[in-house]
């Protein structure tokens, strides 16, 4: 692909064992708001977390903008799923949004004033400006994940990977969010969502991924949201390849032979 | 009350040092183990704070006397140990962190233990204060220890002054510092580092037992107090020092009596008052609070059945009435009654008219405010829900008295009713 954001190269990620993400290449377009799909359990996080270097592959490799992502992390931001972190933590919607400017080579610094001029027009973005102060533990569902989305908007990368931004957000979070995301392709950003909701799939992405350990299909919604492509990736066609999953965890079989890792 | 003023005036040389020990230690375990508490990790330190047992036997033997740079070197080796044993098991086996804590801290405490009978058995010379590290001894601190005690809380304090955004954000989010490529495991390992420390500094004062105490006790007292962090920060601190001079003036004051359980029954008192009396999460502020929505309850629906008797007898809402009239409209304890009156007399609501009452141009306000809410309600139930026309006058009854101005703004715009509803349920 000419202008490719995301390239993953036969990524195996394994879990105790079994592997979770399994022989998975592709590589996605710039500029498009790009859905990942597929099932419970059938790696989407794990897709994400081994994108974004979170969890190391058993094989294959990833790379973002044709670059290792150690070299544009910057580039990058991430929306990790709400429910992975203690709400009741002892911080305001300001502190949390202005954790989206920490970097490595800021760590140490004082804030100064373009840092705090980035968090104030991210938290206006996503409309918490009136809650600016508030404890986040006293925020509801839907203005806690537009907290974690003006964080990775701090961050003032060109690649967006969201976990499950719409999970139990009110019906004003779901249409402020959408319009967010259009207006970031308008500036020439990536997104890439991680969506369970069948029923929007179509309206929401210009471009999908349908998972389900193996990559099932990718392409444009019409492309990849055949009958056969879901029965594949939902209809328990692939229990063959979950029993062959477990096998290999209970007898410590290698996924893949050392000499053939590319 | 002799002794209590050789305390404070320090008379006896000793008692300074230790004054200044217990808010060296205090302090340094207060600040590093806020960042534990918010981390969940709060427990580590119990396992941490029995480990040392081990090290400090080995340091003692390495060094054939209470030589406190080997003791708290050994200390600081079998604490790193403690939490990378536990961290190892939880990663390399199926048994959980609570399990790998429990497996850890037994073993290398029982280590500890057979350790410090070899000592005793041995030929060692003045062994004898050994004892003092299973429950805490603040008078044995002497004054090179408060110079080592002074240097970990200087550590501890210039690195959390630098490292605050650093730990900040690895104990809210691991994974998203981790990909905002922040150097997450040196964090780690500096914050580790730095717990094993202020822990290892306490227990010559309070004990390997009880010393985990300081680690979490002050932090979740604190946090009732706070949503703020650095303000979270500082109440634990001031917890933790006053249990620490308080708990060492009683083992001062009363010879032989270790210090550790003291300090950690009066950070315990202190943390029972926190969440009793606590503002917002207190059990009393939510009585009190449950209390006080009771009355308003009340006399709203004091409010509301004045509404109810003008309307029934067709009679303007300003018109007098006589307490006995209410009676009519709804059932209330004539006692209870009376009372009600009074509050709202008080509020400027009501004015009394010889026996009789009528309602101020602000308790008209109210009363119609009430009426129309429950009405209000009333119909939006019957609208939206399949509930039945004798049901909504119950379901309504409790919610008037919850429903904000915006509330009722969206009410009236969704149901387009302006004015007060005339049917009543």
């Amino acid at each position: 692909m000419e202008n490719c954001s995301i390239e993953v190269h036969n990524l195996t990620t394994t879990y105790g064992g079994a592997p979770v993400l399994w022989d998975v290449d592709f590589e996605l377009p710039v500029g498009q708001i790009i859905g990942v799909i597929g099932p419970n359990g059938s790696g989407k996080t794990t897709l994400l977390k081994t994108i974004m270097g979170l969890l190391e592959p058993s094989s294959g490799f990833v790379k973002i903008f044709n670059q290792d992502l150690d070299k544009i992390r910057e580039r990058v931001a991430y929306v990790p799923q709400r429910e992975s972190v203690d709400w009741d933590f002892p911080a305001s919607v300001y502190d949390i949004v202005m954790m989206g400017r920490y970097r490595k080579h800021n760590l140490f610094r004082r804030t100064n004033k373009t840092d705090i001029d980035i968090v104030n027009q991210s938290i206006e973005k996503v409309g918490l400006t009136e809650f600016k102060n508030r404890q986040i533990a006293q925020l509801s569902g839907g203005q806690q994940q537009r907290v974690f989305i003006a964080r990775a908007l701090a961050q003032r990368a060109e690649l967006y990977l969201m976990d499950e931004p719409f999970v139990g957000v009110d019906a004003a979070t779901e249409s402020s969010i959408l319009s967010l995301l259009q207006e970031m392709k308008n500036d020439g950003k990536t997104v890439l969502i991680i969506h369970h909701d069948l029923q929007t799939v179509s309206d929401y992405f210009d471009y999908l991924v349908l998972l389900n350990t193996r990559l099932i299909a990718k392409g444009t919604p019409q492309e990849v949201l055949t009958k056969e492509n879901l029965t594949n990736a939902y209809g328990g066609q692939l229990t063959l390849l979950a029993k062959v999953a477990s096998l290999i965890k209970e007898n410590e079989f290698p996924i893949r032979e050392k000499d053939m890792d590319f | 009350m002799q002794t209590l003023i050789d305390f404070i005036t320090f008379k006896d040389p000793n008692v300074i040092y230790v004054v200044l020990g217990m808010i060296c230690i205090n302090t340094s375990s207060a600040v590093i183990g806020t960042f534990a508490f918010l981390r969940k990790r709060a427990l580590i330190g119990d396992a941490i704070a029995h480990a040392l047992l081990p090290g400090v036997c080995l340091g003692f033997i390495l060094a054939g006397d209470k030589n406190i740079i080997y003791l708290l070197g050994g200390a600081f080796l079998t604490g790193w140990l403690a939490t990378f044993l536990v961290d190892y098991i939880v990663n390399q086996t199926k048994i959980k962190q609570d399990a790998a804590i429990g497996i850890v801290l037994s073993t290398l405490f029982a280590f500890g233990i057979v350790l410090m009978s070899v000592i005793q058995n041995g030929d060692y010379a003045n062994e004898g204060g050994l004892n003092n590290f299973l429950f805490g001894q603040a008078a044995a601190i002497n004054k090179d220890e408060v110079y080592i005690f002074g240097i970990i809380l200087l550590v501890i304090l210039v690195a959390t002054y630098f490292f605050y955004r650093a730990f900040l954000s690895i104990s809210f989010n691991y994974d998203f510092a981790a990909s905002a490529g922040l150097p997450v495991k040196t964090i780690e390992f500096v914050l580790t580092s730095l717990t094993v420390l202020a822990i290892a500094a306490g227990i010559q004062a309070l004990g390997v037992v009880l010393m985990s105490a300081l680690i979490i006790t002050p932090a979740a007292a604190a946090r009732f107090w706070s949503n703020n962090l650095r303000v979270m920060l500082l109440i634990a601190v001031v917890f933790s020092v006053f249990s620490g001079v308080l708990g060492a003036y009683v083992s001062y004051a009363n010879a032989g009596v270790p210090t550790g359980p003291w300090v950690v029954l009066i950070l315990s008192l202190i943390t029972i008052i926190s969440f009793v009396f606590s503002t917002k999460k207190g059990i009393l502020y939510r009585i009190l609070l449950a209390n006080k929505n009771k009355r308003k309850i009340f006399t709203e629906n004091i409010l509301k059945s004045i509404f109810q008797w003008h309307e029934k007898k067709q009679k303007d809402i300003a018109e007098p009435f006589a307490a006995a009239d209410l009676l009519s409209v709804r059932l209330f304890s004539t006692r209870e009654l009376n009372k009600g009156l009074v509050k709202l007399k008080q509020k400027g609501l009501l004015v009394a008219d010889g026996t009789k009452f009528y309602l101020s141009a602000e308790g008209i306000v109210e009363s119609k405010r009430i009426v129309r809410l429950h009405r209000l309600w009333e119909h939006y139930l019957l609208r939206r829900t399949s509930m039945d026309e004798n049901h909504v006058h119950a379901g309504a009854e409790a919610i008037e008295h919850v429903l904000s101005p915006e509330i009722e703004k969206e009410l009236e715009k969704e149901l387009g009713i302006l004015g007060i509803p005339k049917d009543d349920y």
